[in-house]
């Protein structure tokens, strides 16, 4: 596989490393002069020195055969061209964009740039997955598959507790595929008998929330 | 009509003052408080100070009820995200774009955007500046 990162930055260079690791081909892109001559004496042919959302840099980086654009530098905006240029004018068909400020989310999902990743909600949700707040937990977005997955705690007296994962009246669009009793995760069966203080990890299409709390965490 | 202006730099300041004098209404958008000053103390319009990848600035400054959204910061990739934003949140009808980087003008062209690319309009005026000499003539005379 041929991977073109463009932003050789800390994510960067640590993914090229891994990838090359793993046996693939990669070019990391660098528009920082100091920066790139740092890459240059680690990573030789493989650092190409230019701004990554000029289309001539892209071009003779190699993006119109790459089969991954990584876009990864410290501006959301340019990641989103990146992005962009790499599918609509390159045709490449996987790209992977970083979001460095979570309130420019809505951006790349409007754009079309995705599947993203963001170093903030990602600590955030395993914050909330460490130190619950709440009882529902997004742990991780399938967003091109518009789907959620989310761990739910049982509440006492809840219309789950004491019920087995086959008679859950789940809503349509949901599915509960594990039960964490005692730090020990399960995959369901139907004759799981929930009991209160199991975690339930649920996979949805978005906005069941309610209708899970409804079942799991409602008195 | 109302218009929204990005960027109160020589350009955005300019066309802004402009849309005032035949009569419009406009708001503008800059991340600096500085460029202010650029509309001189007479602008009827509102003053947004912020970023405007940020929808709130967006917001304050009107987009959502704006006939025309002008992308003019000195950022090209930022004046391309905007513009989108603005046509394909918001619903703007005419979104016009400021990119210096020809190649980048004509590939957002493509995607529907109407882009003004300085550059190309410079490389334009001067290689018919000089067509014309050499048509002229006149050169080693």
């Amino acid at each position: 596989m041929y991977a073109v990162i463009v932003g050789g930055g800390k994510v960067g260079a640590n993914v090229g490393r891994a990838l090359l690791r793993m046996g693939h081909e990669v070019s990391i892109v660098e528009a920082r002069p100091s920066r790139f001559a740092t890459l240059e004496a680690e990573f030789e042919h493989m650092a190409r020195y230019g701004d990554g959302t000029e289309v001539f840099v892209l071009e003779s980086a190699g993006m119109a055969r790459a089969d991954v654009c990584i876009a990864v530098t410290g501006d959301d905006e340019d990641n989103i061209i990146i992005g962009q240029v790499a599918r609509d004018h390159f045709g490449v068909e996987n790209v992977v964009a970083r979001v460095n400020d979570p309130r420019n989310q809505e951006h790349f999902d409007l754009l079309g740039v995705a599947p993203t990743v963001c170093a903030t909600e990602s600590i955030l949700s395993l914050i909330e997955h460490e130190v619950p707040q709440h009882s529902l937990v997004h742990l991780f977005s399938l967003r091109r598959e518009n789907l959620d997955i989310m761990e739910i705690g049982v509440v006492g007296e809840s219309r789950a507790d004491g019920l087995t994962v086959g008679d859950l009246p789940m809503p349509a669009g949901t599915l509960l595929i594990s039960v964490l009793r005692r730090r020990v995760g399960r995959v369901a069966t139907p004759d799981t008998v929930l009991e209160a203080g199991d975690q339930v990890v649920v996979i949805a299409e978005p906005g069941q929330e309610s209708a899970l709390m409804e079942i799991f965490a409602r008195e | 009509m109302f218009v929204v202006v990005v960027g109160c730099g020589r350009v955005g300041a300019q066309v802004a003052r402009r849309l005032v004098d035949d009569g419009h209404d406009v708001n503008v958008i800059d991340r600096n408080a500085e460029a202010l000053q650029r509309l001189g103390g007479d602008f009827p319009g509102e003053f947004v100070q912020g970023p405007a990848l940020e929808t709130t600035v967006l917001e304050a400054a009107g987009v959502e009820r704006a006939d025309a959204f002008v992308a003019a910061t000195n950022g090209d990739n930022t004046n391309l995200v905007i513009a989108q934003v603005a046509r394909d949140r918001y619903q703007v009808d005419c979104v016009i774009v400021r990119v210096l980087d020809p190649a980048r003008a004509a590939l957002y062209e493509q995607k529907g955007l109407v882009t003004v690319c300085p550059t190309r309009t410079a490389i334009d005026s001067m290689s018919d500046a000089l067509r014309v000499f050499a048509a002229s003539g006149a050169e080693g005379a």
